[in-house]
């Protein structure tokens, strides 16, 4: 007759030497483990080290962030300082969370680019840095820096990222997508 | 008699103040501990502003304590529709009060001569002693467990009058958990009192300044170092606090016998748990390190092992007690802490076949060796 298939038990089984059963050794062992955690730390306090690995939000920024982490919302910028943001309104339409508002304005002096952005917010509050108005934006005009925004404040309305702040960032910095030198025509720009 | 009546206030003044600090500043080590001992900073954002300033004290996060307090105070007092009123309100104070009382019989330091101290008031005084101890009672040790064995009629009040299964469970579950270990905490004593002969503390300290075996300090960890650890077991499992804390434990009562308190009613079981810490590390250090004393020293100043005595003016010793025995008692109450966030909770079942068919006859194996031990020694000293 066929054995009936016996399925396997996946739980360890109970194999505890009659040292570990005694239990207090094995107390003692996890007293020392820990008050050895505590003095090692309490010395790198004491020397003016820091003894844990928490970093202070926001004073402190960590520095490993990945250089692909979706953090602050950034605008490019023209050479001359000019956002290279065309106020298309991409980004706010294909925002699933609605927090970005754009108000268009419209220079005739730049013949290139009439329009362009008078307002630019993003209401921090209820974004969720997914990253989709990056993907969405025809002029390369939002990124997103791998540092995080200083998020924490008062009352929601101090979490609105504003158009100057966003300005910041400085592009020439940016490596990994060099920005175009002044006179070199962008593919798919405008004409 | 005015002069006692001063010095007793005093001492009480001193005593209540004490406890009342450990409470709060244990609050503070115990998160602080915690924090790094599992590489965290922990609590560090609470603040005093220097008014008109903007100066905040942070103070390593000391202020958290009185936050803790102000939330507690000014929160609602919410109670359940459904409760035995009486019962409900008296609950907490049948916790508190008890902690606080067992604190009497307990020496923080030694003989007092306030004729001594202060040379000025020598006359008023006219050479009256007083023992650094509220009050001095034949029944120290006795008075000690009475007290804190009206703790458990407090958690279980509390469990039921709060008309809530949680806390009836939590409320059993302490019952039995705290009479289990009473059990054991008073025979693991018996053999101390075999030793020394008496049950009140403060001659049992004055004894432990002596020296045991030619070179170690008498004190009740060397005579009994089987019965210090079974003690401190059973402490903490009086105290209920993790591994023991089984009557409020979060993932199974929300917060067992305390679950429908709020505000500063549940902030008295929390400080009354607080202070009790302090209390389970006065009575360790009374019993087992000593008291007041440190090694080899006793009221007159230090008696070496080796014959070699150091006097001490009076002013010196007392200073010196009274730092001692704090010292001492932070350092079981940080022992207390480390036990506490390094070991997991403990099933209930285990709690209990712990007490009885383990701690139980540990303890009275030791009593019988100790008592055999005492009567073979019997008329010379230990």
């Amino acid at each position: 007759m066929k054995t009936p298939y016996k399925r396997k038990e996946y739980w360890n089984e109970p194999t505890l030497t009659l040292w570990e059963r005694a239990y207090l050794p094995e107390i003692l062992r996890g007293l020392i483990i820990t008050s050895g955690v505590f003095l090692r730390n309490m010395k790198r306090w004491m020397t003016g080290k820091k003894g844990a690995l928490t970093t202070y939000y926001p004073e402190e920024t960590r520095f490993d962030y990945a250089p692909l982490n979706r953090g602050k919302h950034v605008l490019t910028q023209r050479p001359d300082g000019k956002p290279q943001c065309i106020a298309c309104n991409m980004c706010a339409t294909v925002c699933p969370a609605k927090v970005i508002e754009i108000e268009a304005g419209f220079d005739p002096a730049d013949t290139a680019h009439p329009k362009y952005p008078v307002r630019f917010e993003i209401d921090y509050s209820r974004c969720v840095f997914c990253g989709l108005c990056v993907e969405a934006c025809p002029e390369d005009a939002i990124r997103m820096a791998k540092e995080t925004p200083g998020l924490p404040a008062e009352d929601r309305h101090q979490m609105w990222l504003t158009l100057d702040e966003m300005l910041t960032w400085k592009p020439q910095n940016d490596v990994a997508k060099p920005y175009p030198a002044a006179g070199v025509r962008k593919i798919g720009g405008a004409e | 008699m005015t002069q006692d009546l001063i010095v007793y206030l005093v001492f009480i003044a001193y005593a209540v103040g004490m406890l009342m600090t450990f409470g709060t500043v244990l609050t503070w080590v115990e998160r602080k501990q915690a924090a790094v001992m599992s590489d965290r900073i922990g609590a560090n954002r609470a603040y005093v502003r220097i008014p008109f300033t903007q100066i905040k004290l942070v103070w390593l996060g000391l202020f958290h304590g009185i936050a803790d307090g102000i939330k507690m105070l000014v929160k609602e007092d919410f109670r359940p529709r459904t409760y035995d009123w009486y019962a409900y309100a008296v609950a907490p104070w049948v916790v508190f009060a008890p902690v606080l009382l067992v604190f009497a019989v307990i020496p923080f330091g030694g003989m007092l001569d306030p004729g001594r101290l202060f040379p000025s008031l020598a006359e008023w005084f006219d050479g009256r002693t007083y023992p650094m101890q509220i009050a001095r009672l034949d029944a120290g040790l006795l008075i000690v467990f009475a007290f804190s064995g009206m703790t458990i009629i407090g958690a279980m009040l509390a469990g039921w009058s709060s008309a809530n299964k949680f806390s009836l469970l939590g409320g059993l579950r302490a019952g039995s958990q705290m009479i289990s270990y009473e059990l054991v905490m008073g025979l693991t004593v018996l053999g101390l009192i075999l030793i020394f002969g008496t049950v009140d503390l403060g001659s049992m300290v004055q004894q432990q300044s002596g020296v045991a075996l030619g070179f170690l300090p008498a004190w009740g960890v060397v005579y009994q170092p089987f019965a210090a650890v079974l003690f401190m077991t059973a402490a903490i499992a009086e105290n209920k606090r993790i591994p023991f804390d089984l009557p409020e434990a979060e993932s199974e009562l929300i917060a067992g016998y305390y679950t429908e308190y709020s505000a500063m009613k549940m902030g008295l079981f929390m400080f009354a748990e607080f202070i009790e810490i302090a209390i389970v590390g006065a009575l360790f250090t009374t019993l087992f390190l000593g008291g007041y004393n440190l090694p080899y020293m006793n009221d007159a100043g230090f008696a070496l092992p080796g014959g070699a005595t150091l006097a001490m003016s009076h002013g010196a010793v007392v200073l010196t007690q009274l730092v001692v025995f704090l010292v001492k008692v932070m350092l079981v109450c940080s022992f207390q802490i480390l036990v506490r966030w390094t070991l997991p909770r403990f099933r209930y079942d285990q709690v209990l076949s712990f007490a009885w068919k383990f701690m139980l006859p540990l303890a009275l194996v030791n009593l019988c060796v100790t008592a055999v031990l005492v009567w073979s020694h019997q008329g010379a000293p230990l």
